[in-house]
């Protein structure tokens, strides 16, 4: 018997700013839950199970908040369950609540993903010293910026593509009333301008901390056919992981990043992604990421993604569109950042993403990932259902 | 989806008072490897990995990522993380066999508590801006659990100090635990509780691997099909739960076919003697059933393990002919706040 066709008929975000002080964590992801239920025009007794997911507890100090936040999900009483998986979290949620629908285990689950990081300081909170570990040095910023410039050097890009990328993706956001960052003034001078803050890596070219929340309403075929409004069809849906650090790894373009490219792509009969794919929602919390996902994920060859991105290409009128939303540089609540690019891909094959919207996406990726470039989460939707 | 999934395999390490000289992934490997030698299987034979563990027991942020080293990922692996118990591991890797996805699946589970004051750490799971502020610890809040019960006539100091003696009767043919055969009831901790009414604090890790169809045939001279697995949660606020019921277990074990058949078999995730009497209750276990026959979570529990461990101690049996169907349970949060339930049977012998 063959795997239950998924669908997306409800979406929800909150507004997304630097510190949400007029809510709780639990009014928070209420409020997304309940923009996703009304989209889907559903109440909670409609819900069968909640899967949520955000990074690491240590964030708002609370553990396991889930168990705090079963009354403020309407989840009393039903099965709840909560995924971790670093920075990849909002998209592996989506992913294990897909699955149990796809296994008929239950018709209709949300999920939701959230950080409230005004509650702490991220940065110093990934950087507690372990025994006998590399230090991650001062946030994710310190890690990640010697793999961008072994991408530089790798490729030969050009020192401006990283400003370019942020100038469009903080331009994108304006178009977005969801994004944390509305930097109306904003010019490529005033991106190449900002303080170097990682070398290579300049403030402009860096993702915000944000508090915020996703939800999305994930149903069956028959409660698809109850939509109101389209539904966005899971045409593939994958994880990779491999470890931290070993002899050999490529932190410019690992591993796990192609291999669960490739795994989405065969189940949505995807053969060139450039080609096939309307429009991307990456997750870039730092501007180089841009062009070095396009390469791990096929849209471009090896040493070739910063050009696309110099030409254009990844505007929203341009011909891969990139971002749409404006992305993790524009919007930063960790856990739900990975929940964001799956939804906004959803949004656009459903063509509900308003000033945003990429007319006619038909198929849209939604990518996510985390830790020491290691976790990676992806699905790929449709606005008609798998195989019709 | 008429699927079926077992568990082929089970490993896990002895649970000790403190493993300081072993760091997570040194605790977990000898389990992963042990569970892999069980069915000949490798790393790269595994469809799918999911993990159950807690930043908040190891102190850092995103304390799990070490973990794969211990897995061996690479090539890359298919696999998720659960902040939860593994027993909700292993119900994620139960979906994702469903759907055909996967044939085999890798589950584990790992805690070190000894590296901080469990009861405190514990806390922080509580509402965080009107109960953990207060920091009322575990052990506080069991007490209450307990002292509702007592109120209510269905039990008393005796009955519970009879509960921890049988339990850890039974783990003294359990060479895992770490509470072997009788111990002192001891003092009042919190009243009513007695050092004996609660779980000693360990660090432990495990495993299970469960396979689907004819892989799982092949795998195990007899597979313990999972015939049903559900989970519920209540509310969070103690005060609008009755702690002397578990709802949310009778409903999971409603869910898992648990009541269509008797069960020969109980492991129930109980670290506190009162819960026991309270997941008793609610799962209509008479004195026919045998329950904790590994000893249960008063002879070992290591957190984040312990459900997981009452799943794989279930199996096991059935794996060796003890057992035709059993239940297992596993819990999380304060008082019994949320609940699985497994039910696992062996073909007919």
């Amino acid at each position: 018997m063959s795997k239950e066709p998924v669908a997306v008929v409800g979406v929800g975000q909150t507004k997304h700013v630097a510190a949400r002080r007029d809510v709780s964590i639990a009014g928070l992801v209420r409020e997304a839950a309940r923009r996703a239920l009304d989209d889907a025009e559903l109440t909670w007794a409609d819900v069968d199970a909640v899967v949520i997911g955000k990074a690491p507890d240590f964030f708002e100090g609370v553990m396991m908040p889930e168990l705090y936040l079963a009354d403020a999900l309407g989840a009393v009483g039903k099965p709840l369950l909560r995924v971790h998986t670093a920075g990849s979290v909002g998209g592996s949620t989506a992913l294990v609540a897909a699955t149990q629908v796809a296994a008929r285990v239950h018709r209709t689950v949300l999920t939701v993903a959230f950080e409230k990081q005004s509650e702490s300081n991220a940065m110093w909170g990934l950087s507690l010293p372990i025994p006998f570990q590399q230090p991650l040095l001062a946030g994710a910023g310190g890690f990640f910026a010697p793999h961008v410039r072994a991408y530089m050097r790798r490729s030969g890009a050009p020192d401006g593509i990283g400003s370019l990328v942020a100038y469009k993706d903080r331009r994108n956001a304006l178009k977005n009333p969801y994004a944390h960052l509305h930097e109306h003034d904003i010019t490529l001078e005033k991106v190449q301008a900002s303080p170097m803050l990682w070398d290579p890596i300049r403030y402009s070219e860096t993702c915000p901390s944000s508090d915020g929340a996703c939800a999305m309403v994930l149903t069956d075929r028959a409660g698809a056919a109850r939509s109101p409004r389209p539904a966005a069809w899971v045409h593939g849906g994958a994880m990779r992981s491999e470890p931290t650090l070993f002899a050999g790894k490529d932190f410019v373009s690992p591993r796990a990043g192609r291999d669960c490219a490739a795994d989405v792509y065969r189940q949505a009969g995807v053969t060139d992604p450039r080609r096939d794919i309307d429009a991307v929602e990456m997750y870039v919390p730092f501007s180089w990421y841009e062009p070095m996902w396009l390469e791990n994920l096929g849209f471009a060859a090896e040493g070739e993604g910063w050009k696309l991105t110099e030409a254009g290409v990844t505007e929203l009128d341009g011909d891969l569109p990139v971002n749409m939303s404006g992305g993790v540089l524009s919007t930063n609540p960790i856990g739900a950042s990975g929940m964001i690019r799956f939804a906004e891909a959803a949004l656009q094959v459903r063509g509900q993403a308003g000033e945003h919207q990429v007319d006619g996406a038909r198929r849209a990726l939604g990518h996510a990932y985390g830790g020491g470039s290691q976790f990676f989460a992806m699905w790929l939707v449709g606005s008609a259902p798998p195989d019709a | 989806m008429n699927r079926e999934i077992a568990v082929v395999a089970f490993a896990q390490t002895d649970h000790r008072r403190a493993g300081e000289e072993l760091s997570e992934v040194e605790l977990l490997m000898p389990v992963l490897h042990d569970v892999l030698a069980r069915t000949g299987l490798r790393t790269a034979d595994l469809d799918f990995v999911c993990s159950g563990s807690s930043d908040y027991l190891a102190g850092r942020a995103f304390s799990f990522t070490l973990a794969l080293d211990g897995v061996g990922a690479w090539p890359p692996i298919s696999e998720s993380h659960v902040e939860m118990d593994g027993a909700w591991a292993l119900y994620e890797a139960w979906t994702k066999l469903l759907t055909g996805d996967a044939d085999t699946a890798l589950v584990y589970a790992y805690g070190k508590s000894s590296p901080g004051s469990l009861r405190d750490v514990l806390t922080r799971q509580l509402d965080p801006y009107y109960v953990a502020p207060l920091w009322p610890d575990s052990i506080a809040l069991a007490a209450l659990q307990a002292q509702a019960l007592i109120d209510a006539g269905e039990a008393d100091e005796p009955a519970l100090a009879a509960v921890a003696a049988r339990d850890r009767e039974n783990a003294a043919g359990n060479p895992h635990a770490q509470l072997r055969g009788p111990v002192p009831h001891g003092d009042h901790v919190v009243r009513p509780l007695r050092r004996g009414d609660c779980p000693p604090v360990g660090d432990g890790a495990a495993a299970v691997i469960l396979a689907a169809g004819e892989r799982a045939r092949a795998l195990a001279a007899r597979p313990a099909w999972i015939r049903g697995i559900d989970h519920r949660v209540e509310a969070h606020a103690l005060g609008v739960r009755d702690l002397t019921d578990s709802p949310s277990t009778r409903l999971a074990a409603e869910h898992a076919g648990a009541f269509e058949r008797p069960v020969d078999t109980a492991e129930l995730h109980a670290p506190f003697t009162s819960q026991e009497i309270v997941l008793r209750k609610a799962l209509r276990l008479d004195g026919t059933v045998r329950v904790n026959p590994s000893g249960g979570a008063l002879a070992a529990n290591p957190v984040m393990a312990a459900g997981l461990i009452r799943i794989g101690e279930a199996a096991a049996r059935i794996h060796r002919g003890a057992s035709d169907r059993a239940l297992a349970h596993a819990t999380s949060g304060p008082c019994l706040q949320q609940n699985l339930v497994a039910v696992l049977e062996g073909d007919p012998r």
